[in-house]
């Protein structure tokens, strides 16, 4: 995944395309996420102008939401499965193995769900949905990611 | 030589056990070989467990192989599998399939067998009929068709579709909405996924249909983000709806207007909850409204909304294509029609069974089901996702219905049913359903924003040995504090699984039990 480097200029494009929309603030951030990687601090305020509300109403809707980041994505991201039908079949254990064994610079994270519920564990190796994951899988993944 | 048509799923699910790399060892394959072959992409048939499922059409109809690895290919095709030949992942004519063939499809009929985003194909069975005969009746008359089939929320709540559409209708405003609620998090359910990927325009013309008949004339899909390809196929197939002239200005060449976008979520639970969902959609954190009053007659932005789950809306088209009759002849007691079974977790055959209310818990886990997939005895199931109860084995006899499960102490919820088997540690599952709680509250009511932290330190504390008696009396006592108290399902659902897994499992709660993975 390779995003834009930060830039105002670039944020009041991408806005421009977002604020005239109905309850434009959570498309606004996810349109600058999508764009950027993350949420720059510095594009509350320019938002909040934007879509004429107060930069205290950004910062709440940009806390609120699991989804949105407000620091640089690592280059890899792992996300793994937390809730209760892959528990079922030992989600808890890739989760550990996970920690344990992949490269300390790959984020991992736990999401609640992906639907993919009656072939867990489930995971996501930058953004690619595997069922009946092991924590090869995931290695092997991230290696095949590395060289395309 | 004739061409060789080989249907591969693309549904996501069928993707995450290498349906994408089966297509591409299928084309390599048939290439070396000289073969003319077209590889089809629809849907599931949602018989998880034999995914990647492959079909080929022959004179016989489709014949199926499953599961495919990428290995087998090879000797699939010395087989002579393009022809529908024997080999040993042959399956029979899919139709034929005992798990299929036991199923009573409705909503899901068309999921795998069409190419999602054929418009043609989709008219071919049966697509766009019920939408034709609802712009030749008056409102309250498709009102009245579907409250006649008995339809009833599909997302949880189980509430008569047609009452809430009435109330819409009756309800004064030059602005009205459509809004459905495509954000599917209960762990254990995917049918809505499901359906989107594999039946899209179903939902486009349920909303369609929703709103010529309470007078909105804008429909809304919030879909969450986990489900990327959903938004895909949804996106595309409202493009090629608004090209086809059925959205836009004109639906269908009639006077009705009607437009759909989608507002995809940004991975909050409690964002399922409809009126956290419509602050959502208003670009705000997704905090649960105080009802009164009701979304449908001050919702989206202030205005009547019509807040339906994807199943009840994709279930509206073949009301008003069958007639109400042919769907209320369905069912049992007040739970009419039929009930999109989601089977998984630990289980052997997972998937999708589409079948009439009050079929048995015992014949979906163990019939359909197959028992668990670690072949360990079944010891607990969950059923209506993170907030529904933990049964014991010997509840299996009961009637899979609204009511049914009420009386047991359960819920229905969205028809996930997640099982377990004997490795579980309830406690453990107890307090994950109270940290889940807290993760995922929206804050706006105490019992919920405090009871869920204060709940799992108990637990925490009873796991431990600590004051058994005394912390058990006082996580009850919170559970029936955060059940009578929270404001919305979040906080006064779960209670549930946690007073299920201390009534049906009380064993793990009071002596330290290693925690077995």
């Amino acid at each position: 995944m390779s995003f834009a480097p930060w830039s105002k200029e670039a944020a009041i494009t991408v806005l421009d395309s977002t604020c005239d929309k109905p309850g434009p603030v959570l498309i606004s951030l996810q349109a600058l996420q999508e764009e950027f990687g993350y949420v720059h601090p510095e594009a509350v305020a320019l938002v909040a102008v934007a879509c004429n509300v107060s930069r205290a109403d950004v910062h709440g809707v940009l806390t609120y939401y699991h989804d949105l980041r407000r620091t640089p994505p690592p280059e890899n991201v792992v996300r793994i499965c937390a809730a209760e039908a892959c528990q079922s079949v030992g989600a808890r254990n890739l989760m550990e193995a996970a920690k344990k064994s992949l490269p300390s610079d790959v984020e991992v994270r736990e999401v609640f769900c992906f639907g993919n519920c009656a072939l867990g564990p489930t995971a996501t190796v930058n953004g690619k949905l595997i069922g009946r994951a092991k924590i090869e899988d995931l290695l092997t993944a991230l290696i095949i990611g590395e060289l395309v | 030589m004739s061409e060789i048509r080989i249907y591969v799923p693309k549904d996501s699910a069928a993707r995450s056990v290498g349906a994408d790399e089966v297509v591409a060892a299928i084309e390599r394959e048939s290439a070396e070989r000289g073969l003319s072959i077209t590889t089809l992409r629809n849907g599931s048939r949602g018989a998880l467990w034999l995914e990647p499922m492959i079909e080929v059409e022959t004179p016989a109809g489709r014949v199926a192989y499953g599961p495919v690895q990428v290995s087998e290919i090879p000797s699939l095709f010395d087989a002579g599998f393009h022809l529908g030949s024997e080999h040993h992942l042959y399956l029979g004519r899919t139709e034929d399939i005992p798990w299929l063939a036991r199923q009573d499809r409705f909503t899901f009929a068309r999921v795998g067998l069409i190419v999602p985003l054929s418009m043609a194909e989709y008219q071919n069975h049966g697509g766009l009929v019920g939408l034709r005969r609802a712009l030749k009746m008056s409102p309250e008359a498709i009102v009245g068709e579907v409250t006649d089939s008995g339809l009833r929320g599909r997302g949880g709540a189980g509430f008569p579709a047609g009452i809430k559409w009435r109330t819409v209708l009756s309800t004064p405003g030059e602005q009205k909405y459509i809004c459905c609620n495509a954000d599917e998090g209960d762990s254990g359910t995917f049918a809505d996924r499901m359906l989107m990927e594999g039946d899209p325009f179903t939902l486009l013309e349920g909303m369609t249909i929703a709103g010529i008949a309470v007078g909105a004339n804008e429909g809304i899909i919030y879909i969450r983000s986990e489900y990327p390809d959903a938004i895909a196929t949804m996106s595309d197939a409202i493009e090629i709806a608004e090209e086809f002239g059925w959205l836009g200005s004109s639906v269908l060449g009639s006077a009705h207007q009607f437009k759909i976008r989608i507002r995809k979520g940004g991975g909050s639970y409690v964002c399922g909850e409809e009126t956290a969902m419509l602050e959502s959609i208003e670009g705000k954190r997704g905090i649960v409204r105080s009802k009164p009053p009701l979304p449908a007659i001050e919702g989206l932005f202030g205005k009547p909304t019509v807040i339906n789950n994807v199943l009840t809306l994709a279930t509206v088209p073949g009301i008003l294509s069958e007639g109400a009759s042919a769907y209320a002849s369905k069912g049992v007691g007040r739970s009419i029609g039929t009930q999109v079974f989601q089977l998984a977790g630990n289980i052997a055959r997972g998937g999708i069974v589409e079948t009439a209310f009050g079929v048995t818990l015992d014949t979906l886990v163990n019939d359909f089901g197959g028992g668990t997939y670690s072949k360990r005895p079944v010891r607990a199931v969950q059923v209506g996702g993170p907030l529904g109860a933990y049964l014991p084995v010997s509840s299996f006899d009961v009637s899979m219905d609204y009511e049914s499960l009420i009386a047991v102490g359960g819920m229905l919820g969205h028809g996930g049913i997640v099982l377990f088997d004997d490795s579980v540690n309830m406690a453990v599952q107890a307090k994950f359903a109270m940290e889940f709680c807290a993760i995922e509250s929206c804050g706006k009511c105490t019992p919920c924003r405090l009871g869920s932290t204060r709940g799992a330190e108990t637990i925490e504390k009873i796991m431990i040995g600590e004051n058994v008696q005394g912390n058990m009396k006082l996580l009850l006592d919170l559970c029936e504090v955060m059940t009578d108290g929270s404001l919305c399902a979040m906080g006064g659902l779960t209670p549930l699984p946690v007073r299920s897994a201390v009534l049906h499992f009380g064993e793990d709660f009071d002596k330290r039990r290693e925690v077995k993975q």
